[in-house]
């Protein structure tokens, strides 16, 4: 137990702690591309139905980040980005995040069953069961891989979104999983570059940690070429289009020159700059997916109009 | 053993329980709203008895009556 702890044994947990155990940050993020993934989705959906389908969906995320927190406690309490969340901080006990997690993810397969399908329901079980289970048991703590198939479970939400609305899966839903899932590797290792991070104090395989800053320039590079086919193969679907394609094409030339300028720098050239092109690259692929999934949004907004799409 | 009616622990967890209430409210009305949402969509109300899984002769439209 932590000295934080052991001070404050008489400390009654409020709503706000229960609430910080969802992870609020990651479930705005949640919100927002299972929204677009429900809204260019070909079918309409009822406004309510459709709430409550988004909001399924950020409980059941919560829920996951609430069963992470509770796994990851011990290793919490290492690091100092993660040393204030509730249970590290003795706040909240991880009895009760672990009760909060499951209950929370039974409330919200269940009611996403009940209010729209069962394909949408088992996609929400399937991304709480693999980043609770595969990626917070086993792929955090073993392989430097862990945040390229961990990614999985972010990806998951847009395509959740789309199921809500048509009750299965396409070629648009899946290529939006893979917009996500292949941006999130360079995303995370460009942040990883300049953040000094505390993983190895807490044992947590990071590849910058585990095969070293060069080997990490280089497969920020290597995600980012393979990121530019998924982007712009989205465009080419039924939910693409001129706009879409045109702010793909933007966005892909900056997020890879940024790529390219990481690969080609050296330790040395970033002490020297303080990692000023590490911290522009990780700031344009936050431009980069949030550019991509609003141009699906425009898209679809046109196309309500006979515009847009080919 | 005379009970005390307003205990400390009211005041310690008032927080808690009115997130508690509120949580619960809203889940009574996104219930609620579900139920309505989903009757109306039926279009024809008699559809909703058709859910209870039993047959029910007194709902199939007769041949020559719609």
């Amino acid at each position: 137990m932590s000295d934080i702890s052991m001070q404050d044994s008489s400390y009654e947990a409020n709503m706000g702690d229960y609430f910080a155990l969802l992870k609020p940050r990651v479930m705005s993020l949640v919100v927002f591309t299972a929204l677009v993934g429900l809204l260019v989705a070909p079918v309409p959906v009822h406004p309510f139905i459709g709430f409550v389908g988004i909001l399924c969906i950020a409980v059941g995320a919560g829920a996951s980040g609430a069963l992470n927190m509770w796994w990851d406690a011990d290793i919490d309490q290492l690091m100092k980005r993660t040393a204030t969340r509730p249970i590290p901080s003795g706040r909240v006990e991880p009895g009760e995040a672990l009760g909060i997690g499951l209950a929370l993810s039974g409330f919200a397969i269940v009611l996403l069953a009940l209010a729209t399908n069962f394909l949408a329901a088992s996609l929400l079980a399937f991304t709480i069961f693999f980043y609770a289970v595969v990626y917070s048991m086993y792929l955090k703590r073993s392989t430097p891989h862990n945040i390229v198939i961990g990614g999985a479970a972010g990806a998951f939400p847009p395509m959740i979104g789309w199921a809500v609305a048509t009750g299965g899966v396409s070629i648009e839903s899946v290529l939006m999983f893979a917009l996500i899932f292949m941006w999130t590797p360079p995303h995370f290792w460009a942040l990883a570059l300049f953040v000094k991070s505390d993983y190895g104090r807490a044992g947590v395989p990071m590849l910058t940690e585990t095969h070293g800053r060069d080997t990490t320039r280089r497969h920020v590079l290597i995600y980012t070429i393979a990121l530019v086919p998924v982007a712009l193969g989205l465009g080419l679907t039924s939910i693409g289009g001129p706009f879409y394609m045109a702010v793909a094409v933007v966005m892909n030339l900056w997020f890879l020159k940024g790529a390219i300028d990481i690969s080609r720098r050296d330790d040395a050239a970033c002490e020297a700059d303080k990692h000023k092109v590490e911290i522009n690259v990780f700031k344009v692929s936050l431009y980069y997916l949030f550019a991509h999934f609003l141009a699906l949004l425009f898209e679809a907004a046109l196309r309500q109009y006979g515009l847009g799409g080919w | 053993m005379a009970m005390k009616v307003e205990h400390e622990v009211h005041g310690r967890r008032k927080n808690r329980n009115y997130g508690v209430l509120i949580l619960l409210l809203c889940f009574v009305g996104i219930v609620l709203g579900l139920t309505v949402v989903k009757v109306i969509q039926l279009g024809d109300a008699r559809k909703f008895e058709a859910t209870d899984h039993v047959a029910r002769p007194q709902i199939i439209p007769e041949e020559g009556n719609e």
